[in-house]
């Protein structure tokens, strides 16, 4: 089967007076037509900037400096403004965090639809008001005709979100890269939000990039995951796998530094210190200062990201090595 | 239950604001007349709980349920409108800011964002020095200084930053500044409102362990306030759910959690995600939650309640025990119906 997306080494630098700051480190992975992929990490991990190196949404003085991105068969680094305005938008479409930012506050939301659907298609505006209405009942909008003419703040945090999912589904994309999308919203309107999502997903076979550093969130809706450190993808596989048996010393630190239902009102499992600022990331390992079980060998080399066939997923380690010699 | 005197009681707290604005804005044109009307959030209605000495009572809630402004008027931060609070006993909404006085040493309180509640402009020792020079004016130099390093050590802080400014610090470390702020005048009882939801996972694991050491080595009480059911569970000793102002229900933590009664606690529980778990279906609730600014008539969640019968509609649900000290405002559990 062909990918929908591919990204091969891909290297998005931020361009300062002293200097470029490297904020996505040769991050490659590939995710095929339908499926759900998590990607999870820390501030500061990259993950929100190479969900925008895809639809090159980098704004200066960030660029992508080297890698490919492939998407339907096309390489999107090499795209004019205007090809790339074909698939923004349109075949790829970005949920972001705060509903309230991504929408415009003085149109209202019929007319917000309407506008965007004429951007991407040469349609009249009663044909764009009723894909807009379709879109609307699909995302379990109450009274939908009533809705089109109402303002943002008209809508509460959830029913917003849900109008920023029907826009982003209005010109049937093939992939979606929800960045945080329930990280503002509370526990029951989240809820209600991942039931939509993955609903909508499998209904239109749309494949889905979830950004987020809630690993509850990422393991109940998606098929994959990838967790990033410090710029780079640390540890990727199947979700369930993952959560089930890290091996990434930092997945498991993260895993296990979540209050959960064993050892309740006992110490948590921490990771002592914290990510390392991008001007600073320490030579070697990224994470060897933090890491419990770090070697000699992590301090001076970067450890390679490896597939390992054995645990079905791909891991940046080196005490993955020592792991296989042990078992052969 | 402890039948002991509560380090804090709360009896029947009921908090209003009055947003309503200048003269202009409360005018209202209602059947050609002219008329001037209020607006009145009801923040907090009827709340009663205790806590006691040792405790982690944690209240949990949706946004604008009140969770926040609980905390706060506990602290006598915000005056309030009906109710009253008493520490140890003794009533403390009453008393004027002098006679406060010794109670505020005896109360802190850790907020949210550390980029916030931090004051930019003052050293880190500053900042930590003031509240301890204020409560202690005798208190000589030296014996201030040797108290902050103390303090800082504590809280994982080097003590050789206390020159630095709060930008020099990460989230975290600025988290656990505010925390060595509230312990340096040797309080009894914090309020801690959301205090590591600003924070990155690996950290609020730092920051919760600190919360958990402070309390063992000093026998702190805290009333925790937090959105997130999982720190809940593992941290409190008691949780009161709040919705819309009101409490539904207080239960012990395990009781809680195994065996939720209220029906906007089943929910609320239910649609927490759970690490390693495929989506599970949770109880959908009708509708969102009201403004409070138009309280619902009866018990408040009667609109969105799977359960709700014509009585909920008429009466507001007062607070019943049940077994082994939980409490519940609800109709339809008083009647047996849940």
């Amino acid at each position: 089967m062909e990918h929908l997306l591919e990204l091969e080494e891909v290297v998005v630098r931020f361009a300062l007076r002293f200097g470029d700051l490297t904020a996505v480190d040769g991050v490659s992975f590939s995710l095929n037509p339908g499926e759900r992929m998590g990607l999870v990490g820390e501030s500061g991990a990259g993950k929100s900037v190479t969900g925008f190196s895809i639809i090159d949404l980098i704004s200066k003085p960030g660029y992508i400096a080297s890698g490919r991105i492939l998407f339907e068969g096309k390489d999107l680094a090499h795209l004019s403004e205007e090809e790339m305005r074909i698939i923004r938008g349109n075949r790829i479409s970005m949920i972001f965090q705060d509903p309230m930012m991504t929408l415009n506050p003085v149109l209202t939301i019929g007319t917000q639809m309407v506008e965007t659907l004429q951007a991407h298609m040469d349609i009249s505006e009663e044909e764009a008001g009723r894909i807009a209405l379709e879109k609307l009942r699909k995302v379990h909008i109450p009274s939908p005709e009533k809705r089109l003419d109402q303002y943002p703040h008209e809508f509460s945090g959830g029913m917003r979100q849900r109008i920023v999912i029907a826009i982003a589904l209005l010109t049937d994309p093939s992939l979606i890269i929800a960045d945080e999308p329930t990280t503002a919203l509370d526990v029951t309107i989240q809820a209600e939000i991942l039931d939509l999502l993955l609903e909508l997903c499998k209904s239109e076979k749309t494949g889905l990039i979830l950004i987020t550093h809630d690993l509850a969130v990422v393991s109940q809706i998606t098929q994959k995951i990838a967790v990033m450190y410090a710029g780079k993808i640390v540890e990727m596989g199947d979700t369930g796998t993952i959560i089930s048996d890290p091996k990434h010393p930092y997945t498991q630190g993260l895993i296990n530094a979540l209050p959960g239902s064993d050892h309740l009102g006992k110490r948590l499992n921490q990771i002592p210190g914290m990510m390392p600022s991008l001007f600073s990331i320490p030579p070697g390992c990224s994470f060897h200062p933090r890491c419990p079980l770090r070697m000699d060998v992590c301090e001076k080399h970067v450890p390679p990201f490896t597939y390992y066939e054995k645990y079905n997923r791909s891991v940046a380690c080196y005490l993955m090595d020592q792991d296989s010699k042990e078992d052969l | 239950m402890n039948r002991a005197v509560p380090l804090l009681d709360v009896q029947n707290l009921t908090k209003h604001f009055d947003i309503s604005g200048g003269f202009l804005e409360q005018l209202r044109l209602e059947n050609m007349r002219i008329n001037l009307k209020k607006t009145i959030v009801h923040a907090l209605n009827d709340v009663s709980l205790s806590i006691f000495s040792g405790e982690t009572f944690s209240v949990v809630g949706e946004s604008g349920c009140g969770k926040s402004t609980l905390g706060r008027a506990v602290l006598g931060l915000y005056p309030i409108d009906g109710g009253q609070i008493f520490y140890l006993g003794k009533r403390i909404d009453s008393k004027n800011s002098r006679q406060m006085l010794p109670y505020r040493r005896k109360m802190q309180m850790v907020f949210q964002d550390p980029y916030a509640s931090l004051n930019p402009r003052m050293k880190v020792e500053q900042t930590l020095m003031e509240p301890m020079l204020f409560h202690n004016p005798g208190i000589s130099a030296a014996q201030a200084k040797e108290r902050v390093s103390e303090v800082m050590e504590q809280v994982g802080v080097d003590p050789s930053w206390a020159s630095r400014y709060p930008h020099e610090f990460s989230g975290g470390q600025r988290q656990r500044i505010s925390i060595a702020r509230a312990l340096m005048v040797e309080p009894e009882f914090i309020v801690a409102d959301e205090p590591i939801s600003a924070l990155d996972v690996s950290i609020q694991a730092q920051i919760l362990n600190l919360f958990m050491d402070a309390q063992e080595d000093r026998g702190l009480t805290y009333m925790f306030i937090t959105h997130d059911m999982s720190v809940v569970k593992h941290i409190s000793t008691r949780v009161a759910v709040m919705y819309l102002g009101t409490i539904c229900e207080l239960a012990k933590t395990e009781e809680l959690f195994s065996h939720p009664r209220h029906p906007y606690t089943k929910a609320l529980l239910s649609a927490i995600p759970v690490l390693g778990t495929k989506k599970a279906d949770h109880i959908k609730l009708k509708g969102e939650v009201p403004t409070p600014i138009e309280l619902p008539s009866g018990c408040v969640f009667h609109n969105r309640c799977p359960y709700a019968f014509d009585r909920c509609s008429a009466e507001i649900p007062g607070m019943a025990e049940y077994d082994s000290g939980r409490l519940i405002a609800c109709h339809g559990v008083e009647e047996g119906k849940i």
